[in-house]
């Protein structure tokens, strides 16, 4: 009894860890859905190349002979997110903004564009191979129960530490700052906004900015839980994400979270009870079965074609 | 204040405004009144930016405003109460009224929204409510507040009265005219031409895109054309 129940702790804590990872990436589809009603499918582009950034700003400093960790992991993910986001405001600018206004799939097109230039721009960058990163943050707790190991590694509460901070401070920028205002008036009423003197354009690339720094909060994260980047990381980390955002109700940033959780526990339960080459067919099963029975999501709210 | 020349607006094909001029005074309460699908809203929009004008100029203030970018306009003075209101449903009266006033200064903002407050003691009650709670009239009210939020010298209403209770619509005309009174210069789009032309300093009438009368709101309330087709009769 307290063995499989330990064993089933353990797949919780396994999955809430990439689960949350899924949130935050989420995020970015849900509130770029949520604004301009578009999924924009070169986001996890923008997560892999986080990773990537973080893999070259902690190789570079410790070539330079830092050993102080704290400060170069968290320089790492500053500049991951400060570069990452660089990229989200130019990907809207280049591939979405000009064709704004025209059918959907013309958008849809440009943003599978936008991701297949990226992919292969970084593996003429870096290289077509995995590139490997020794652990920086290793060990952890582990308690014994009758012969039985649950274990918590450091780096297991550095991500559910880390996404509780961003999201917490996303959650507060939305709700009491007067841009956040902005970004939820957009999103329900972008030509009233406009009609009020705001700019919307500026609005729309600020949601792509956070959007894309917050996927680069989890390529840190995962990089460093897993170890290893390359190119084609963001495929499927980007299907993953917005099958979370669609679990949880696209447009919803609560049913991001929400889903992301959902969507890690349920993958993670996959693999250890039935079959570890199992968990990507039931992560896409989850999302066809919530788009043919429940198109809306967990918490979203039914759209309205507006006349 | 205002001034249109000659400012024709197409949707498409379709041309819906056919060469309009009017102006609007400083200080006057000018009110456009037509049918259905004549270009009332249309003209409205049309000095907003959205949609632009194809040809004309429209000057505000002594400037060209006719090419700039909707939300530039909207930050030189004027402010709209739109059709159907259009507030921000998922959020509270006070956001509401704060996103009105998004450039303004901190001292501004609360002084002017004591004003508003003061004007509508409605929203005072309701200050914290999800405004999507609320009924028809207090969503006017908050539209015309979220408005003068950002404390316009030319305020546009688009159908203010539209689904209201005839008592709600009282209310909100003589909050008009007290706004004119306080230095507010009005443009007033109505489909209840009455109550429009009972306010009105001057107002116009438009058919099919092109402007066919304008007159004194007293002299129109009195023109037989006008009463045939729009006061019944």
């Amino acid at each position: 009894m307290t063995e499989s129940l330990l064993y089933f702790t353990q797949q919780v804590i396994n999955g809430l860890t990439v689960g949350s990872t899924y949130a935050l990436i989420a995020i970015g589809y849900t509130m770029v859905y949520g604004i301009i009603g578009m999924i924009n499918f070169a986001h996890g582009e923008v997560y892999m190349i986080g990773t990537y950034l973080s893999f070259i700003v902690i190789a570079g400093l410790t070539m330079l002979g830092l050993e102080n960790l704290p400060f170069i992991l968290l320089t790492a993910l500053i500049v991951s997110m400060m570069v990452a986001g660089a990229y989200g405001f130019t990907i809207e600018r280049v591939a979405y903004r000009p064709v704004r206004g025209s059918k959907r799939l013309i958008a849809l097109i440009s943003a599978i564009g936008m991701s297949i230039f990226l992919q292969n721009y970084m593996r003429l960058a870096q290289g077509p191979r995995d590139i490997a990163m020794p652990g920086q943050i290793q060990g952890g707790w582990s308690w014994t129960l009758d012969g039985n190991l649950l274990n918590l590694s450091y780096m297991q509460v550095i991500i559910f530490v880390v996404t509780v901070i961003s999201m917490w401070s996303l959650h507060l920028f939305i709700s009491r700052s007067r841009m956040g205002r902005a970004c939820r008036a957009c999103a329900q009423d972008q030509g009233m906004t406009n009609l009020l003197g705001i700019d919307t354009n500026q609005i729309i690339a600020v949601t792509f900015v956070i959007g894309a720094a917050l996927a680069a909060v989890a390529g840190f994260l995962l990089g460093l839980y897993y170890g290893v980047v390359n190119p084609m990381i963001g495929f499927i980390a980007g299907l993953k994400a917005f099958t979370a955002a669609v679990l949880g109700g696209i447009g919803s940033l609560p049913g991001a979270m929400l889903g992301g959780l959902i969507l890690g526990v349920t993958e993670s339960m996959t693999a250890a009870y039935f079959s570890t080459e199992y968990k990507d067919v039931v992560a896409f099963s989850l999302l066809v079965l919530i788009l043919l029975f429940k198109p809306t999501g967990i918490l979203g709210k039914p759209e309205v074609e507006k006349i | 204040m205002l001034e249109l020349q000659e400012v024709h607006t197409h949707y498409g094909p379709i041309e819906a405004l056919k060469g309009v001029s009017l102006e609007v005074r400083q200080g006057e309460i000018v009110t456009l009144i037509g049918a259905n699908g004549a270009g009332k809203t249309t003209l409205l929009m049309t000095i907003c930016g959205d949609p632009r004008a194809t040809s004309g100029t429209i000057f505000f203030e002594g400037q060209d405003i006719s090419r700039l970018l909707t939300s530039k306009i909207m930050r030189s003075g004027i402010a709209v109460v739109p059709e159907g209101r259009r507030v921000f449903t998922g959020m509270t009266v006070e956001e509401n009224l704060m996103m009105g006033a998004y450039f303004q200064e901190k001292d501004s903002i609360e002084q002017q929204l004591e004003y508003v407050l003061h004007l509508f003691p409605r929203l005072k009650e309701r200050f914290s409510q999800r405004s999507g709670t609320m009924s028809g009239g207090e969503q006017q009210m908050l539209a015309i507040g979220r408005a003068l939020m950002s404390r316009p010298r030319l305020l546009f209403l688009d159908e203010p009265s539209l689904g209201l209770a005839p008592i709600v619509i009282g209310q909100i005309f003589e909050i008009i005219q007290q706004l004119r009174q306080e230095g507010t210069t009005v443009f007033l789009v109505e489909q209840n031409a009455h109550r429009a032309l009972s306010i009105a300093d001057r107002g116009y009438v438009i058919e099919h895109g092109h402007l066919v009368l304008h007159d004194t709101g007293a002299n129109l309330l009195d023109n037989d054309e006008v009463r045939k087709a729009y006061l019944g009769g």
